[in-house]
């Protein structure tokens, strides 16, 4: 009994982070469309939600509500399989990420040992990461490289030539935008000389102060990666897939009920792991300059602080993202084709090389 | 225990996903059947200690190849194939070139699983991204640079094929090939 | 039972077959062209385990060769496809038979 408890009990502790994460991920991810539409409100001079609970914060809950009740249209000639599919490659690979992303430090300070059974023997850290892996950066890329199948998927077993138009258009604008984000990572990990976010973080900690964000050092980098993490979302100005004022909304454009709720959750989601990756890539992720005069490295307060400062550079960009989407037009098709491949890509392939040139002439 | 209930489990979606690719006759099922082949390959291969080796195989081949081929596809907006007019006689060939692989598989499964020496060092860590790295910025830094030099002329030979010509260069081609043919009928 | 090398092999070698097989059923180019692909990824399963039990890196630096030129011929293969549909109006092999007389 006891020795079975042992061998599980790793496994219940990474179950239970999942399950605490992609829950915490909704709840933030709920209360940012409630924000999105209160500043928006703001910026056009309107109220926003103000109905459901006091100040409208009950709102996302109203929401759901209403998708959930909706009735469920399925085009009579789509291909039923991949029409069903293709909203869940959606979710699942944009929630997919946030396991291998560490939002805060290691707790030392804690003995575990008073779990019953000694089930916890002789354990002391608490990794505040779901899956250390050796590769994070390219678990990440990879990942979000396999989402465009949703978008693509969705577009063809729709059977709706809206649909098929607008999946061609939005996986061939993700897929040109891949690229110039890949550059301006790659970046990152040469200074970093790792592919560990863990060791990204590490590498931002403890060097001469204009290495200590790699925002600094990486400048360049920082706004070739926020333009075409703007375009990987399809958020405004590149949210062609669904400028439903000009070319109908696009990909999906059949769908209906909680199947639009699995994309547009997609979207949200996608959002909030673009901005934990900058936050850990540029912002140094959940590292607070100073902290650890104040607090022990290890201890229960410096690991909160640490997160709070973690969430908060998140929700920064989550506002920035919202900011933008109040404030700039939405480009043309060609433009933002053009932009990508003729100034995007260029760009950020310069700053990789002039960032190769000057690690190595530094480390001789 | 759990690493052999993982590696069963994804050998024999990998065995189902590659057998509906073949049967497939639409061509959009039979690349997301591929694509499950290759997401179960790399978790197969995160099993066999190479998580390097299984992110570049999702990169590479699921989120770049495959991407590719859908894309074309539905360029194309191919349907599904349509009765097949090909001489009976390939079925056969391909029935039975299908057996004679089977069985040499199964004559390696045989000759294998007497070989005596097929421990793994536990602590042995090939697959991690600085072996991989140190191994190919050394010893194997001319085939990098070869693999470097023909992914450019894959890109620029692609480009030329998928070009198409503006309309004064399409009239020119048309021009010389006309006169070519009327020198070659008049000789 | 315990995985070990020959299931490795056994996976690999059934996988080469479905791929080699497919080659031959499908008349599909871009058809053909999946089934070369999944036997080049049986290959690499067995370069992977190879590494694996006699731990050695060089196997899966083949594993990444075998990508590139993958990539590679994705990359000229499917400018082949759109090229070769623009003049028949289909990627049916059997259509490819210009030189035949």
């Amino acid at each position: 009994m006891e020795e079975t408890l042992k061998l599980i009990f790793p496994y219940v502790v990474v179950l239970i982070g999942v399950l605490l994460a992609f829950q915490g991920v909704l709840m933030i991810v709920a209360y940012t469309v409630l924000g999105e539409r209160k500043v928006l409100g703001w910026i056009q001079g309107r109220v926003g939600p103000n109905r459901v609970g006091p100040w409208g914060v009950l709102q996302p809950f109203a929401d759901l509500l209403k998708f959930i009740f909706k009735e469920d249209i399925v085009p009579n000639e789509s291909s039923k399989f991949i029409y069903y599919l293709a909203p869940m490659i959606a979710l699942t690979c944009a929630l997919m990420p946030i396991v291998v992303y560490p939002f805060g430090p290691t707790i030392t300070t804690i003995d575990w040992s008073f779990l019953p059974y000694g089930i916890a023997e002789g354990v002391h850290m608490l990794r505040l990461v779901i899956a250390h892996i050796d590769v994070g950066v390219l678990f990440v890329l990879a990942i979000t490289s396999v989402g465009v199948y949703g978008i693509m998927l969705a577009g063809w077993s729709s059977n709706s030539k809206y649909s098929l138009m607008g999946g061609l258009r939005s996986s061939a604008q993700m897929i040109s935008y891949e690229l110039a984000m890949g550059a301006s990572v790659i970046g990152v990990v040469i200074l970093a000389g790792s592919l560990d976010l863990t060791e990204i973080i590490r590498a931002q900690m403890g060097s001469p102060w204009y290495m200590r964000w790699f925002i600094i050092p990486q400048f360049i980098g920082f706004v070739v990666f926020l333009i075409s993490a703007f375009a990987e979302t399809n958020r405004v100005p590149f949210d062609l897939p669904e400028a439903e004022t000009e070319l109908v909304a696009g990909f999906h454009t059949e769908y209906s009920a909680l199947k639009f709720a699995l994309f547009f959750m997609a979207e949200y989601v996608n959002m909030f792991t673009v901005s934990m990756m900058a936050t850990v890539l540029f912002l140094g992720g959940w590292y607070v300059p100073g902290l650890s005069h104040i607090f022990d490295v290890g201890s229960v307060p410096y690991a909160l602080i640490s997160i709070g400062a973690f969430v908060g550079k998140v929700i920064g960009f989550l506002f920035l993202y919202i900011w933008i989407r109040g404030t700039l037009p939405r480009f043309r098709f060609d433009q933002l084709m053009n932009f990508g491949w003729k100034f995007l890509l260029p760009l950020g392939l310069a700053n990789l090389i002039g960032t190769i040139v000057v690690v190595f002439f530094l480390n001789r | 225990m759990v690493s052999t209930a993982l590696f069963f489990l994804f050998a024999g979606f990998a065995i189902m996903c590659a057998i509906s690719m073949v049967y497939h006759k639409n061509p959009l099922y039979s690349a997301i059947s591929l694509v499950g082949v290759f997401i179960s390959l790399a978790c197969i291969y995160v099993t066999l200690a190479a998580p390097f080796i299984a992110i570049v195989q999702i990169l590479v081949y699921a989120g770049a190849i495959m991407v590719l081929v859908v894309f074309v596809i539905m360029l194309l907006n191919l349907d599904d194939e349509p009765k097949s007019s090909r001489l009976k006689y390939l079925y056969a060939l391909g029935g039975g070139l299908g057996l004679v692989l089977l069985a040499q598989t199964l004559f390696v499964v045989y000759a294998v699983s007497r070989t005596p020496n097929q421990a793994i060092d536990p602590n042995a860590t090939v697959g991690n991204t600085i072996d991989i790295g140190r191994a190919m910025y050394t010893d194997y830094l001319l085939p990098v640079e070869i693999v470097g030099v023909m992914l450019l002329m894959a890109i620029v030979g692609s480009v030329v094929l998928a070009r198409r010509l503006s309309q004064p260069a399409l009239e020119l081609v048309i021009d010389n090939e006309e006169e070519r043919r009327s020198e070659e009928l008049t000789s | 039972m315990e995985p070990n090398l020959a299931t490795y092999l056994g996976l690999s070698g059934v996988l080469f077959t479905i791929g080699c097989v497919g080659v031959v059923f499908k008349r599909n180019a871009l058809g053909m062209f999946m089934c070369i692909e999944l036997m080049l990824n049986a290959v690499n399963l067995t370069f992977v385990a190879f590494s694996r039990y006699y731990a050695d890196v060089h196997g899966q630096l083949f594993v990444f060769m075998v990508m590139s030129v993958a990539a590679a011929e994705a990359a000229v293969g499917l400018g082949i496809f759109i090229a070769f549909f623009r003049n028949r109006q289909s990627i049916d092999v059997d259509t490819a038979s210009l030189l035949k007389n």
